[in-house]
């Protein structure tokens, strides 16, 4: 056993990609202000450092360019980390990712094994343009795998997997945790958490919520209540991979309690509960006692003043209400 | 300016003071470029000015109780508490407010500007954007289309050394950003931003040409960012002699000296400065005592017809079949 240390969700971030550009010179960061000024959020101070100007590279503000790069430097065989200032912005790299990054196996066999990641979430009170949760907006994307960690192993373990990974991951880190979550981990010892495997939170056998990233400890504490008051167990399945997915764990877990209800952050409509729930309808239909339900953000842009933002964030209360109505079903 | 840099004091304070949350992107020493240009344009002429060009939302006529409310997120805010920092659209003003994402602005002012073609109004766009925003590629296409079509505008480069924490030598290889400027195959021209009076002659000469059907200008306006990327950067990236150099170009010191030279007595001076400070204090208090936005206005406004409004979520009104929340758990046996 190595020795423990307290790490943040951000430190994971920061000690994932280190360890790795150590372990492998292939690997190499690129995106704007990360460099010299390290990081919007600080999260690879010292790296330029430590790598220098070839691995570290501070780019134009220029998202199309950054994923372009990552792309063509990957089918070299590098091993990039693209990195989007906030996740909103990796609105102008689109393109790159959709029909460049994603298609790219399938078209020519020549695989792009680049990791894009930055912060995504709200509750901060950064308004319409630095809060956003985009996976929906990419995830009918064959091509492309997502992971949305919510705890400092998993931030740290998914990383390392998402840059080994030969095909391109789009890893959504929630601001919200970066300095919030705290954990011992092992110092300088390998974390890989694999793609596509979800990590049951919390073990129970009433109910079954669904839930990934900042949602995750909403969620937890609602659960928490529910025993406490209710004397309800609720199990809680954290996916950390939304693709590829982890339908087995989800599918368990229902067949178990017969009740499900799926948390997320992002606005409802065509989010991604929608997914989880086909998924089970498919696989589970005769184990359910009660209908799906879903608790998300409300469909509208993300607010920035904090009793409209946290309107329209799913609060512990909601989701409190909502396993409480499923459990009385 | 002195409006300029006293409500941008004002809003630093209340971002203390705990009555703004986020950032405040100041315009300390650029103050000249965003206040001269803005007076080059009249009324029907619309105008984007990006995160740092408060000065030109205010020449513009926009109401500081109006910046102050967006800022601290007031129901009565022209956003209703939705939006943040600099984003003010306001057609009755001639406004286009930015989105976040940078570069994205001048586009969408080619559209005002083709209005206005189709209309055969000869009104004038302006904008502005960081050297840094003109890096991407929304940006590119913005300006290809313009200069492509001779649609009237000027947008402004405002080359103030620095991208948050990347200095400008780092966004492109040009030395000389009136190289990055020259490209698009229109006039370009380089002017002291610090200069209030250059940038207004500037303004006018290329605001005219647009008017007369002389199609796009981009004018480059050399200044310098005084203060970090926002509150929580120290700019410690900055060298102080740098900075010491700037500051002796101070846009408002320099104008003082202009307006002396042509006769302002000290007094005059002196009486412009407690206007605007009286100004600012009432303002504050009169915003302060606003109401912040009630939480079920989140759900307004996200399309025409009241109709679509967002639903109350399911687990804060009545549930479906049941009327309520059973009161207590039925477990399965
Ligand atoms: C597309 C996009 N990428 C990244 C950002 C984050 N960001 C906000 S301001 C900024 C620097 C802007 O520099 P510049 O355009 O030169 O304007 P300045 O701040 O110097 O006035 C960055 C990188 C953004 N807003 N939009």
């Amino acid at each position: 056993m190595s020795e423990l240390r307290e790490t943040t969700y951000l430190e994971a971030i920061r000690d994932a990609m280190a360890e790795e550009m150590r372990r492998d010179d292939r690997v190499f960061i690129l995106g704007e202000d990360i460099g010299v000024y390290g990081g919007a959020f600080k999260i690879t101070e010292g790296f330029l450092q430590e790598f220098g100007a070839d691995r570290v590279i501070d780019t134009p503000i220029s998202e199309a360019a950054i994923v372009g790069a990552a792309i063509g430097a990957a089918h070299m065989g590098l091993r990039p980390i693209a990195e989007m200032q906030f996740i909103d912005f990796i609105a102008p790299a689109f393109d790159m990712i959709v029909n460049f990054a994603a298609k790219s196996r399938y078209r020519t066999g020549i695989g792009a094994g680049l990791v894009i990641r930055g912060p995504c979430g709200g509750g901060s009170r950064s308004g319409p343009f630095h809060s956003q949760n985009v996976e929906s907006y990419f995830v009918n994307v064959a091509g492309l795998k997502m992971v949305a960690p919510a705890t400092a192993r998993d931030a740290k373990g998914l990383l390392t997997a998402a840059i080994r990974d030969p095909d391109p991951v789009l890893y959504f880190e929630h601001k919200y945790l970066y300095r919030r979550v705290k954990e011992m981990l092992p110092i300088e010892e390998e974390i890989v958490v694999p793609l596509g495997v979800a990590r049951t939170h919390r073990a129970g056998s009433d109910l079954t919520i669904v839930t990934y990233g900042g949602m995750l400890y909403k969620t937890a504490e609602a659960a928490e209540l529910i025993a406490g008051e209710d004397g309800a167990e609720v199990e809680v399945i954290d996916l950390r991979s939304l693709r590829p997915l982890d339908t087995d764990a989800i599918v368990a877990s229902v067949r178990k309690t017969g009740r499900l209800l799926i948390v997320h952050e992002a606005s409802e409509f065509g989010g991604f509960a929608g997914e989880i729930t086909a998924q089970v309808s498919e696989h589970a239909f005769e184990w359910l006692d009660a209908p799906i339900r879903r608790v998300a953000a409300l469909n509208t842009p993300v607010p920035y003043a904090a009793a409209l933002e946290d309107y329209y964030l799913p609060q512990v209360d909601d989701i409190a209400a909502a396993a409480r109505w499923l459990l009385a079903y | 300016m002195l409006l300029t840099r006293g409500l941008e004091e004002r809003l630093e304070i209340l971002l203390k003071q705990g009555h703004l949350v986020g950032s405040i992107y100041r315009s300390l020493g650029q103050e000249a470029t965003a206040v001269g240009s803005a007076f080059a344009l009249g009324a029907g002429d619309w105008l984007a000015p990006s995160i740092r060009d408060m000065g030109a939302l205010l020449v513009r006529g926009l109401d500081v109780r109006d910046v102050l409310r967006q800022y601290t997120a007031r129901g009565t805010s022209l956003c209703a508490g939705k939006d943040n920092t600099n984003h003010f659209t306001v057609p009755e003003l001639g406004l286009l407010g930015p989105i976040s994402p940078l570069g994205t602005q001048l586009c969408v002012l080619n559209g005002v500007a083709l209005a206005f073609q189709q209309r055969r109004q000869s009104c004038v766009c302006m904008t502005y954007q960081g050297e840094g925003a003109s890096r991407t590629s929304a940006s590119h296409e913005g300006f290809a289309l313009a200069a492509a079509l001779g649609l009237p505008i000027v947008v402004w480069l405002e080359h103030n050394r620095w991208a948050f924490g990347t200095p400008s030598s780092r966004e492109s290889a040009v030395g000389d950003w009136l190289d990055a400027a020259a490209m698009y195959g229109v006039p370009a021209q380089s002017v002291d931003g610090n200069d209030v009076v250059a940038v207004y002659a500037a303004a006018r000469t290329a605001v005219d040409r647009a008017r007369t059907g002389g199609g796009m200008t981009i004018l480059v306006a050399e200044t310098y960012r005084m203060l970090g990327h926002a509150q929580h950067d120290a700019q410690k990236y900055v060298l102080e002699a740098e900075l010491e150099q700037w500051r002796a170009r101070d846009p408002i010191d320099r104008c003082v000296a202009v307006l002396s030279h042509m006769g302002a007595s000290g007094a005059e001076l002196d009486g412009i400065r407690r206007t605007v400070a009286a100004e600012l204090d009432q303002a504050v208090d009169e915003v302060l005592a606003e109401p912040p936005p009630l939480a079920d206005d989140a759900r307004t406004r996200v399309y025409a017809s009241a109709n679509l409004d967002a639903a109350v979520p399911w687990t804060r009104g009545p549930v479906p079949g049941y009327g309520g929340i059973a009161p207590h758990v039925r477990l399965r046996t």
